[in-house]
């Protein structure tokens, strides 16, 4: 069964071959139908080979295959090398799965654009280098997938690149990922030092009984933290993110909010047993997951742009991920990367399919009173909507609970991070019914121009499989407290072998916890849709009031509390400053004078010393002669 | 009455020394060509002198070696001599210096 896997990563590879070589040839329908087979396939596979996993018993449950020896130098040899265990199940189903509905979706969505054929080729590539990613058996794989999903969200970002700010945003994202990635390179570095492999099994095999101290896995893992943070945009490298909304929606949707973004998230559960032996990292994961859980969905409150609101939506939502693998409990980050890519891939392509109505208006401000041209687009995206803030029932309250459970029983203190974590649930039911409202209900603040109509049925059949699993995809990680065996809990049991939290025998007796622990964020959630529904439904004018009341905290809010201002001054501008000064006055003056010096002064010597050439036979002759008096002299003496 | 060798040398050198001179000094094209041969005469004259010294017949080999190219050479740069007159009008040799940087 294992000889199939390569098939998952090649079919995509052929489609970006194809829409990237003969692109030209093909009609818009036919590139997007390759791009779309192409990952269709790639799910096919993955979920043959799922089958084929789970008929196994729980401790054999891995497929692996070596297609080629890649890097061989001296004592290193790294392989590509796909390894298939229920955590890689996990991820190349959801990257597959959601990767093609958005295919799907991007047929409708790009319709009548030049670049189609690009666009398509670059998603191909993209899902690649994600599968590739997420397969890898050793570090230096899934960094060449690592890299190349950046290179794909760079590309993707900056794909209308004639508006000159689509282009900056892109280069944004790949800049600001380059200084985390570099710290991934160290901790590499430094893991094969210690080790001598980079395979991720092996690694995980020799750490724990390697005669090494503790800060030595603390700075490896803190740096691999530090990649992760830059791709999964947490503090203090989240800038990037909002501006990739500059890229077509469902680039967003597939790159942005449901895949790329997790890979930090699936870089730290992939290596739980490092990260395990390093629990001063754990803190700092948690800890600045839970900050930026919180810190983005209070941006989020204020923002208009319903892409930008989507964007810190996201950001929160990972920054839960991280606050789970956090404080151990790995499954539920994985489960929550899982359910949020299936709502926020919804809400994403949903709020699509709103824009592409509106011919491209992003402005909470200018919609309003949309549910009833839009019926399927509402209706998929209330679903989305009570999926994300965590209603019982849909998918986002299974996951979310589970993280803010595995915080609340991990240590003491750590309930700290549940209060912050159960306020982040209260902050995003608020927004994301704020946006909800503001888009479907109320005034149609729209130019009424045009008459906006529903989007095509390739654009909302993904939408209505996407709510189906935002509303399902929550129960195969039913939780025991409910009476449910957490299926999917168990079934990456054996790859998440680090300090497990929820589910453990101990934990039985908690059971009572747990719910009341649900009870409160219900009652949490409920209580700001309620006030999401007084504030934009009711009494639309009080939204202006409170922002007013609220003055400077709204202003920080709405300014994203200058974050990208004070690294453009504290960063950005020196950096400026300093490539100006070494072009203008070290390269040009210095530089460029020791160069062009030099080649004035042999130019000048040579100036000099052609007069010799007199073209007179007699000087030669008589120089000629010299030079045989002077040998002669020499020869007389020596 | 046998000439020593040292007087004949000492011809030679002074043959020489003239043709150097010659060389270096005349601005007629044909003089200093005249006086490259004599320069190559007086090399012929210490081989002939030497290949009598020593009774050894290599050296006058050598000479009718040097003569036969000492022609040729003289017919090549006659041939050049008439064509930069042509061409110049001139044969003062301080005024062709088509070479010139």
């Amino acid at each position: 069964m294992a000889d199939i896997l390569y098939l998952i990563t090649l079919f995509p590879l052929l489609g970006f071959l194809i829409n990237g070589l003969v692109g030209r040839r093909l009609t818009e329908k036919q590139s997007g139908l390759v791009a779309c087979l192409a990952v269709g396939g790639s799910f096919i596979i993955s979920a043959q080979l799922l089958f084929a996993l789970l008929a196994l018993p729980p401790e054999e449950r891995l497929f692996t295959q070596t297609l080629f020896s890649w890097i061989p130098v001296g004592e290193l040899n790294i392989q590509v090398g796909y390894w298939f265990d229920p955590l890689s199940a996990v991820m190349t189903l959801v990257v597959s799965g959601v990767g093609l509905l958005i295919h799907i979706y991007s047929i409708g969505y790009m319709h009548g654009d030049p670049g189609v054929r690009r666009y398509f080729s670059f998603l191909n590539l993209f899902t690649f280098m994600m599968l590739s990613l997420v397969l890898a058996d050793n570090l230096v794989l899934l960094f060449l997938g690592w890299e190349g999903v950046g290179l794909c969200s760079y590309l993707l970002i900056g794909y209308w690149f004639e508006d000159e700010a689509k282009a900056r945003a892109g280069m944004k994202a790949f800049i600001v990922n380059r200084i985390g990635d570099a710290g991934f390179i160290v901790a590499m570095i430094l893991l094969y030092r210690q080790f001598g492999t980079l395979s991720i099994s092996e690694i995980a095999q020799a750490a724990p009984g390697a005669r090494v101290g503790q800060g030595f896995f603390t700075a490896a893992t803190l740096l691999m933290f530090m990649g992760a943070t830059g791709k999964s945009a947490q503090i203090p490298l989240h800038v990037w993110l909002p501006d990739a909304m500059a890229g077509p929606t469902p680039v967003s949707a597939l790159i942005h909010a449901a895949t790329m973004v997790t890979a930090g998230v699936y870089l730290i559960a992939r290596n739980n047993v490092l990260f395990s032996l390093a629990p001063a990292t754990m803190t700092t994961v948690a800890t600045l997951g839970i900050l930026t859980a919180l810190f983005a969905a209070s941006i989020a409150i204020t923002q208009n742009d319903i892409k930008k609101v989507l964007a810190y939506s996201t950001i929160s939502q990972l920054g839960y991920m991280f606050t789970a693998v956090g404080v151990g409990a790995f499954s539920a980050g994985i489960f929550h990367l899982m359910t949020h890519a299936f709502f926020k891939g919804l809400l994403f392509l949903a709020a699509g399919s709103v824009i592409h109505s509106l011919k491209g208006e992003q402005d909470l401000s200018k919609m309003g009173g949309l549910q009833v041209h839009l019926p399927t687009t509402h209706w998929t995206m209330l679903v989305g909507v009570l999926a994300i803030a965590g209603i019982p029932g849909f998918s986002g309250f299974f996951s979310k609970d589970e993280i803010l459970w595995g915080a609340f029983s991990q240590h003491e203190g750590f309930s700290l991070i549940w209060l912050a974590g159960i306020l982040t649930a209260g902050l995003t039911a608020f927004y994301m019914f704020r946006l909800f409202f503001r888009t479907f209900y109320g005034e149609a603040a729209w130019a009424g121009s045009h008459q906006p109509h529903e989007s095509p049925s390739v654009m909302t059949i993904p939408l209505v499989l996407l709510a189906f699993l935002a509303i399902f995809g929550g129960y195969i990680g039913f939780p025991e407290a409910l009476g449910g065996i957490n299926r999917f809990h168990h079934f990456l049991e054996p790859v998440l072998a680090g300090p497990q939290v929820i589910g453990m025998a101990g934990q039985q007796a908690s059971h009572g916890l747990e719910l009341s622990l649900m009870v409160v964020s219900t009652v949490v959630v409920l209580g700001a849709v309620y006030y999401a529904y007084r504030v934009y439904i009711r009494q639309p004018t009080l939204a202006a009031d409170l922002a007013q009341r609220l003055g400077l905290v709204y202003r920080l809010s709405f300014n994203k509390y200058f974050v990208d201002e004070a690294y453009q001054l504290l960063v950005v501008r020196p950096f400026q400053a300093l490539a100006t000064v070494s072009w203008k006055w070290f390269d040009v003056r210095v530089v460029d004078g020791v160069v062009n010096g030099s080649g004035f002064t042999i130019a000048w010597l040579g100036g000099v010393i052609r007069r010799v050439q007199t073209g007179l036979i007699q000087h030669y002759a008589s120089i000629i002669l010299l030079g045989v008096i002077f040998i002669l002299i020499y020869l007389y003496i020596a | 009455m046998v000439v020593p060798l040292y007087h004949i040398l000492a011809f030679a050198g002074l043959l020489f020394t003239i043709g150097v001179a010659g060389v270096l000094f005349r601005r007629n094209a044909i003089i200093v060509f005249m006086s490259i041969e004599i320069m190559l005469n007086a090399v012929n004259l210490v081989f002939i002198a030497f290949s009598r010294y020593y009774g050894n017949v290599n050296g006058q080999v050598f000479v009718f070696f040097i003569m036969t190219l000492a022609a040729a050479e003289v017919a090549v740069g006659l041939a050049i001599i008439i064509s930069l007159f042509r061409n110049l009008r001139t044969s003062d040799i301080s005024e062709i210096h088509l070479m010139k940087y």
